[in-house]
């Protein structure tokens, strides 16, 4: 054994097709997050997904299994910033004019230590050593552009770069004003970040710019669990006779994501439902209007992922946990959990 | 190195053991955890080494460019042209990266490793844990690596490293994944991963015994080698009631009388048998923890305090200056501010070589952000005659400024006092389910032993401003001493001694707030305040929302937030 059998299962592992994605439909239980994760991929606009969670629960699982899922979109053929038609007419100078390719929906990874020049972008050393040419390099945020900045364990990033991330999320665009270069560049992308708050907790005025917040657990029940091991056990068997046998529920959810976008523009919100959601935000106690804004939004995505022609209360009530748990007035050592009080002022408001 | 069931299993047989089921699935066991420094440890790795093995060691000063690749700067400047070098991760593709001292390892580097795992990673980890009491490798890792194994107690290494095919091993059966659930259930290992590994490693053990199909010995060696030490709860044991309002305890159809069933050798159920194995690979420590309340939850996250003090405000973008007088020179940035005028000064110098031209002008040096980190130390007085009135409101009154110290960031830290001495509840920690679960656990009753009170915070204080951050003592009590320093009782000593931590206190100019909690005013906690000279708040028949603005008016000033 040794060198050589451990070097070829090693390399063997690369050679496969180990990039082959859990599938999307596959993943046992976490129907918040999935739900989460739709609506997200339904308005990106709605300003990112928060999972709370221990290791181990599937998290990053789902967010790259949905990447994974979603149809290629069409790009500007060698673009860094994977540019679209429209973006294409709006940054001239960065996209370029080349033709039209279809490339897969970006997931990037965000690691932990990462530093701002990463993040952000910085000048191109390598150009700049080669031809002396003050080019900008483009970063992390250029990559996730039109697709999924996943961070695990936000709560550990320095906050000087959660900031910066959440501002360039929440404007879509990249501005770079450093070492000589003044770029802007196009970056909108659906931020999922994930953390345990037994190891340290976001500001709240941080966590209020997450749109969505969901809490995720290892399902509990012994049958789940073996479903799970038994997924995972046939996945690494055979990829991709694995990925063949969801496919077809996989196409499922992308069809309802994609009719989903296309309605969600059409989706009516009665004032009822208005009314009922700024009564809900009173009754929680969300601070700040953004509570609201979130809650309408996710209901509509909702409303449209789901094929109806209006946002109804049942929306309302399946997307408020997700939508104010994380914006509750910090009533920091109430013991009672803020999921509790937000089903609490459900019964009451919308029953 | 014969079966499994040499009970109790010897450390370094099992790490043996498991080190060979790591290097039958290498791609999809991780790695391997072994903590204790020793000469059983190094015999293994000699072993690994033996066997052909390539294996490289991280430097933990290891940085990114390094470890992922990236341009060669020396190369490159060298030829003139970029050349890229490959990294450590890259390099070693194929055989195993060890980690030394991996309980210090940098967090960083941690999640790239983990994220290395994750994704494309061709590498095997062994990290080397020489870790005591809490230190442990960051849990990104340990979670991600499927043995861990403790060879503290281990003092020689017998055996030989083992290897076989498991492709050839049937996959696991239903009553076996069930086995597998249930006894992850039973210990507390909330995670999935290693449900996972323990599956393969079953079907690895099962393929180095040279069988077609798992046996319930092969579930049992997976289960001890990859659950047992994973585990924080005792099988049995109901989860506290305390613990969290989340997470209802999974059904657990091991428990109660497990042992007798297993001790019936007609009708063992394979859960039982399971469990039973993991029994000797519990971390021995577990109940200890358990007890003091401080069972580390699911993956070990013991490395939140670690990890936050790694903050040392951000860093800044470099500016011209010279290196000098203890500013450090950022080389990048140096040549970043170079590179675009060399074919300027090329031309200009005539020179006809590709060195770079580097002027003094262009040289940076490297700034950083000096925001050092804020604890709050809460000193409660939690002593009989605080506690028959005023304990729960002191609970209160700690429980709005942690939501201060939530705002802004800061750690809080948390010592209680009563009976005969006082006691460090919560560590410096930012996290507040922490906080609330101490806090709400905390007992009251007895005497008053102010002195012993005082001079925890104070040395809490020192050791936190040792570390770099500023440290502000708020003290909650009624002033009523009566319990002496030596922790005998006596109102008069009491008092002196009170006095005197307080005015020590005082002489190291620590940042301190007197909370009176009694239930009327008395002179004894101005008296306390003035000794240390610290900021004085008294809190007569408050109720929560007078409360609420009394601490929302002192936080300001006296920054205890």
């Amino acid at each position: 054994m040794g060198r050589n059998a451990l070097a070829s299962a090693l390399l063997l592992r690369h050679s496969a097709d180990q990039m082959a994605r859990f599938p999307f439909s596959a993943i046992v239980g976490q129907d918040e997050m999935k739900q989460a994760l739709l609506i997200a991929a339904v308005d990106p606009a709605i300003g990112g997904v928060m999972v709370f969670g221990d290791r181990g629960t599937g998290k990053s699982t789902a967010a790259r299994a949905l990447a994974g899922l979603l149809p290629p979109i069409s790009a500007v053929k060698d673009c860094p910033y994977g540019c679209s038609k429209e973006d294409q007419a709006r940054y001239p100078d960065v996209c370029g004019t080349g033709p039209l390719r279809k490339r897969a929906v970006p997931f990037v990874d965000l690691p932990l230590g990462a530093t701002e020049d990463r993040v952000l972008g910085a000048l191109d050393l390598e150009r700049a050593l080669r031809s002396g040419e003050k080019a900008f390099e483009p970063g992390l945020l250029a990559k996730a552009h039109r697709g999924f900045l996943y961070i695990d364990e936000i709560n550990l990033l320095e906050d000087h770069l959660v900031d910066l991330l959440l501002d360039v999320a929440a404007s879509g665009e990249n501005v770079v004003e450093r070492e000589g270069l003044s770029i802007r560049h196009p970056a909108k992308f659906v931020l999922i970040g994930s953390g345990n708050p037994e190891e340290g907790e976001l500001r709240p005025q941080l966590l209020d710019r997450f749109g969505l917040s969901v809490e995720v657990r290892t399902p509990g029940d012994i049958d789940s669990r073996v479903e799970i091991m038994r997924r995972c056990a046939a996945q690494e068997a055979d990829s991709q006779s694995f990925a063949d046998s969801w496919a077809e529920e996989d196409a499922k959810v992308l069809r309802r994501v994609d009719r989903g976008r296309k309605r969600l523009a059409s989706v009516e919100l009665p004032d009822a439902v208005l009314h009922k959601a700024a009564e809900l935000c009173m009754a929680v106690g969300a601070d700040g209007l953004r509570g609201e804004l979130t809650l309408m939004r996710a209901a509509k995505a909702l409303a449209a992922l789901e094929g109806a022609k209006t946002a109804g209360i049942a929306h309302l009530t399946a997307v408020a946990p997700s939508a104010l748990r994380h914006r509750l007035r910090r009533d920091v050592l109430d013991e009672t959990g803020s999921t509790a009080r937000i089903e609490r002022a459900i019964a009451e408001v919308l029953a | 190195m014969t079966g499994i069931e040499a009970t109790p299993p010897d450390p370094a047989h099992d790490a043996c053991l498991a080190l060979s089921l790591f290097l039958v699935a290498p791609d999809r066991l991780g790695g391997i955890s072994l903590r204790g420094s020793g000469p059983a440890r190094e015999a293994l790795i000699e072993m690994l080494r033996d066997e052909g093995v390539a294996m490289r060691r991280m430097p933990a000063h290891v940085d990114d460019e390094r470890l992922l690749g990236g341009v060669d700067l020396a190369a490159s400047l060298a030829s003139g042209r970029t050349v890229r070098a490959r990294g450590l991760l890259e390099e070693i593709a194929g055989g195993v990266l060890v980690v030394p001292l991996a309980e210090r390892l940098d967090h960083a580097v941690a999640g790239r490793l983990a994220q290395a795992l994750d994704g494309d990673a061709r590498f095997g980890l062994v990290l080397l844990d020489d870790g005591t009491d809490d230190e442990a490798p960051p849990a990104a890792l340990l979670e991600r690596v499927a043995f861990h194994c403790d060879l503290t107690h281990a003092r020689q290494m017998e055996g030989t490293l083992r290897s076989a095919d498991p492709a050839r091993v049937a996959p696991l059966g239903e009553e076996a994944l069930h086995a597998l659930a249930a006894t992850a259930a039973a210990l507390g290992v909330e995670s999935v991963r290693p449900l996972n590994f323990a599956a393969l490693a079953a079907r690895a053990h099962a393929a180095l015994e040279g069988r077609g199909s798992v046996s319930e010995e092969d579930i049992a060696a997976a289960a001890r080698l990859v659950l047992g030490p994973r585990a924080t709860r005792l099988p049995g044991m109901p989860e506290q009631a305390e613990d969290e309002e989340e997470s209802a305890p999974p059904p657990d159809p091991s428990d109660g009388g497990e042992r007798d069933e297993a001790s019936d050798p007609g009708e063992t159920l394979l859960e039982d048998v399971v469990l039973d194995a993991t029994l000797a690979s519990i971390p021995p420590d577990l109940l200890a923890q358990l007890a003091e309340g401080r069972a580390r939850r699911s993956s070990g996250s013991g490395g939140g305090k670690k990890r936050i003090s790694g903050l040392r405000g951000k860093p800044l973008s470099a500016r011209p200056g010279s290196p000098r007088g203890g500013a450090r020179l950022a080389l990048v940035d140096t040549l970043r501010a170079a590179v675009p005028w060399q074919q300027l000064r090329r031309r200009e110098y005539e020179a006809d070589n590709d060195r770079l031209i580097i002027r003094s002008s262009d040289i940076r040096v490297r700034r950083y952000e000096e925001r050092s980190g804020r604890v709050t130390i809460f000193c409660v007085d939690a002593s009989g005659s605080a506690a028959a009135a005023r304990l729960a409101e002191a609970k209160g009154a700690v429980e709005l400024m942690l939501a201060q110290a939530y705002v802004t960031r800061s750690e809080v830290a948390l010592v209680a006092f009563r009976g005969t001495g006082a006691e460090l509840l919560l560590p410096p920690t930012r996290s507040l389910t922490r906080a609330r679960r101490v806090l709400s656990g905390m007992p009251g009753g007895g005497g008053t032993p102010l002195a012993l009170g005082l001079s925890a915070g104070h040395q809490l204080a020192e050791a936190v401003q040792a570390r770099g951050k500023t440290a502000h003592l708020v003290i909650l009590t009624d002033g009523r001493a009566n319990v002496d320093g030596e922790g005998k009782g006596g109102r008069p000593q009491a008092k002196a001694d009170a006095l005197h931590a307080a005015r020590a206190i005082a002489a190291r100019g620590i940042d301190a707030l007197v909370v009176d909690i009694s239930a009327r005013t008395a002179p004894e906690a101005g008296e306390l305040a003035q000794a240390m000279r610290a900021r004085f708040l008294a809190l007569p028949m408050a109720d929560a929302a007078k409360l609420h603005a009394a601490v929302n008016a002192a936080a300001p000033q006296a920054r205890a937030a």
